[in-house]
């Protein structure tokens, strides 16, 4: 339940040297340990709620009472922590770290706040919470980076097909209405960060394309409650990511899901998708087609699935 | 109903212990009578059972007493049938559960049972007929349906019912779809007789029962940004007499009655029902566990019965404030909540019941555990649903959980509860005290037998 660091948090405190009286210092470091416990369970809950929003059966839209209530505990966590004013000390810390970023700072601390996981969990949580994908066109293809690095570390799967067509699937699993507007985005005040950046993902440091990627933080509670709408998703700027998902359709997997029947089989990664096409060798398709466009290389395909 | 194989001990246990997943029941439901039971299930399928009718059954109220009178109404497979298939939404690219999320019956009019299923997204009216008699003796047709050669009829007869075996028939006889965006929760039928709501996570929909092409949306809870929205329907029932009054509860753990009279859109309910909250309990988890999973009104409609995650709570329509009574379900949870909600079973949804009297109230808990409370003692027994520790016709036994002081055998410890074995729906018998009790696949019927040896009334166990 808590994250492997505390046991070693608990004996640092210890080694620290102890100045002065020494029942003085017994009774404070019972408070310090008490409070960095319970600042250490808030942490463990707030990441492990942020896994739970991202997380969702890509082939079911997820139960939204369940969401809101996490999303519920997440705000209260923020705010929480706004309160003590550990908000603040995260994202100044990070911040610090993050000055090459493209985009603004605030957002993006605020963002990367919610995205940390601790030095020690890191390395041991299986299921790394991978980046809600943009609404919007832009910012998709630099989500795919990460969304790969995510499913490659778990075999998860159904969000790295979605990339294409970004707004095919995450934000459409929670399966709300759409009529999103996207939130004016100079606003550097904490407290409208914590309510947009309430969910992203992220978890390695210091790659500046995730960084983008993340400042999704107007459109992370879209993401959560945000409808699902077919769009043409943007030309991806990313070369490699372009190389790796240009034979990936969103649309494909629609067909997939349909002609096989596929119910509640779990996720395919997005290697199973890869490779259930490569073998019929499909012709590349640029990452702008749209799911509705070009119905004749559907056809193709279909034939080719079909056919086999 | 699939069953659990039954297979030797150790090597085989995980066998043993396979449930298919289509088997799941995830609803229970009597009639207006109790003489027909209807479950359905995660693969869309309705069962629906009769109870015998017993040859020399003394009539309710009277000792009932086994082996004098030969069975004591059981209940038998009466009909089966797929009610809802899996659908696949293509705008959205998601797949449509045909898990069958609520029946409801509508009360009998004619020879003819009727009854609503409904999944995520489209309800389903059935109507389930007998037949014990066929026409035979046609002029123009033979006996396969065939037509005759007009040369071989030389006389003219008048066909005639015949009795048969006994046919049971379903078919369906409406099909609400379209109505919801968001998965449907509840459906409660009016007591006109003619409508019924249809509640999902932010909308409530009424319906008139013959017209299937428009419902009336009477509540709508979904903000114009979705990025507020924080708190969403979990039940819905219509009043058991006011046909213009209906409730529903949200997952702040806040009910609303609203009258239809009031305003065409009940946006603005006309009693808020809200416990305030205790702020030296409060915890990260305070607002989860509040969260009604089920809200019904008593059989007189005095009454409301709701639950939460730990508790269940009893309210009085004049009373807004709070709860006129609280039962604890499984309080030793109460600090457990973390793994709990690690491991979802936090968001577990729980069905609560009351009898036909409205002095016992009923719901379910974990480990095949469920627990009946007296209204009038105020005192709640725990009873345990699980085939390897009740044999048919035996006497349940009340179970206990330890949780401190001097434990007793056969307690159970908090830590050796199976969280997988969850009691989520249940359905009490409308006049008699009979119980359906559905556990994973299996479904429990539980009768009350009121033994000329002890003292207050036993429960003895038929499994399905």
């Amino acid at each position: 339940m808590f994250p492997k660091g505390t046991k070693r948090k608990f004996s640092d405190s210890r080694e620290e040297p102890v100045a002065g009286g020494e029942d003085v210092n017994q009774s404070s470091l019972a408070a310090v340990r008490m409070l960095s416990s319970y600042s250490l369970q808030r942490q463990s809950l707030l990441d492990m709620s942020l896994i739970k929003l991202q997380l969702c059966h890509m082939l079911v839209e997820p139960n939204l009472c369940r969401s809101v209530l996490i999303a519920n505990t997440v705000r209260q966590i923020q705010e929480e922590m706004t309160q003590d004013g550990t908000w603040q000390i995260m994202t100044q810390a990070l911040s610090a770290a993050n000055a090459a970023a493209q985009c603004s700072a605030d957002r993006l601390v605020a963002t990367e706040v919610l995205c940390r996981q601790t030095e020690a969990a890191q390395g041991e949580q299986v299921p790394k919470p991978f980046p809600v994908v943009g609404s919007e066109g832009c910012p998709a293809e630099e989500v795919l980076e990460e969304e790969e690095a995510a499913a490659a570390e778990v075999g998860m799967t159904m969000s790295t097909v979605s990339p294409q067509a970004p707004t095919s699937y995450l934000p459409g699993t929670f399966g709300m209405d759409p009529c999103w507007e996207e939130e004016e985005t100079g606003e550097d005040d904490d407290d409208d960060e914590e309510e947009d950046s309430e969910e992203c993902g992220s978890g390695s440091e210091g790659e500046e394309r995730e960084r983008d990627s993340l400042v999704e933080d107007t459109r992370t509670a879209e993401q959560v409650f945000g409808t699902f709408e077919i769009k043409n998703p943007a030309p991806s700027p990313d070369p490699a990511l372009e190389e790796l998902f240009s034979d990936v359709d969103a649309s494909y997997y629609d067909l997939d899901t349909v002609l096989t029947g596929m119910q509640s089989v779990p996720k395919m990664g997005p290697y199973d998708l890869l490779e259930s096409l490569s073998s019929h060798g499909p012709s590349p398709l640029s990452s702008s087609t749209s799911c509705r466009s070009d119905l004749n290389e559907l056809d193709h395909i279909m034939e080719i699935i079909v056919g086999s | 109903m699939g069953e659990d194989t039954e297979s030797s001990k150790g090597n085989h246990s995980f066998l043993r212990d396979y449930v298919t997943e289509a088997d799941v029941i995830s609803t229970v439901e009597f009639n207006h009578t109790g003489d027909l039971l209807a479950t359905g299930d995660k693969g869309g399928r309705v069962v629906v059972f009769q109870r015998e009718t017993v040859v020399g059954h003394k009539p309710k109220g009277e000792l009932d007493q086994v082996g004098e009178t030969g069975e004591s109404g059981e209940y038998n497979v009466y009909s089966t049938f797929q009610s809802h298939e899996p659908d696949f939404d293509y705008l959205k690219s998601l797949e449509i559960e045909e898990k069958i999320n609520k029946i409801r019956w509508l009360p009998q009019q004619n020879a003819a049972h009727f009854l609503l299923s409904t999944n995520d997204k489209t309800i389903k009216l059935w109507k389930v007929s007998e037949r014990d008699k066929q026409p035979e003796g046609y002029n123009l047709k033979d006996e396969e349906g065939r037509v005759k050669d007009i040369s071989t009829v030389t006389s003219l007869q008048v066909p005639v019912l015949r009795p048969t075996d006994l046919m049971v028939e379903v078919r369906p006889r409406r099909v609400f779809s379209n109505g919801h965006t968001y998965h449907v929760n509840s459906i409660s039928v009016n007591s006109d007789g003619e409508t019924y709501l249809s509640a999902d996570d932010l909308r409530i929909n009424m319906w008139h029962l013959g017209i299937t092409d428009r419902s009336f949306n009477i509540v709508d809870i979904k903000p114009a940004n979705m990025e507020e929205l924080t708190e969403v329907i979990t039940a819905a029932e219509f009043h058991p007499h006011h046909c213009h009054l209906f409730v529903y509860s949200s997952s702040k753990g806040s009910l609303r009655l609203c009258d239809m009279r009031a305003s065409a859109l009940c946006d603005r309910h006309t009693k808020l029902f809200e416990e305030p909250e205790d702020p030296g309990s409060r915890s990260f988890f305070s607002e989860i566990v509040s969260s009604v999973s089920d809200v019904k009104f008593s059989h007189n409609g005095r009454y409301l019965l709701t639950r939460d995650y730990l508790t269940a709570k009893v309210w009085d329509l004049h009373m807004e404030k709070g709860p006129v009574e609280t039962y604890q379900v499984h309080d030793y949870l109460r600090t457990k909540l973390c793994s709990l909600y690690e491991n979802d079973c936090i968001f577990d949804k729980f069905e609560c019941v009351w009898n036909s009297s409205d002095s016992v109230i009923m719901t379910g808990a974990y480990n095949s555990f469920f627990r009946m409370f007296d209204r009038e003692t105020g005192r709640g027994v725990t009873l345990e649903a699980w085939r390897e520790t009740s044999k048919p016709r035996a006497v349940l036994r009340t179970r206990r959980i330890y949780t401190g002081g001097k434990r007793r055998r056969g307690d159970v410890g908090v830590d050796s509860l199976d969280f997988t074995k969850k009691i989520l729906h249940m359905a009490w018998h409308p006049e008699e005290n009979i119980i359906a009790i559905a556990s994973t696949n299996n479904l429990y019927i539980f009768q009350d037998r009121v033994s000329p040896d002890t003292q207050g009334p036993d429960l003895g166990s038929d499994t399905i």
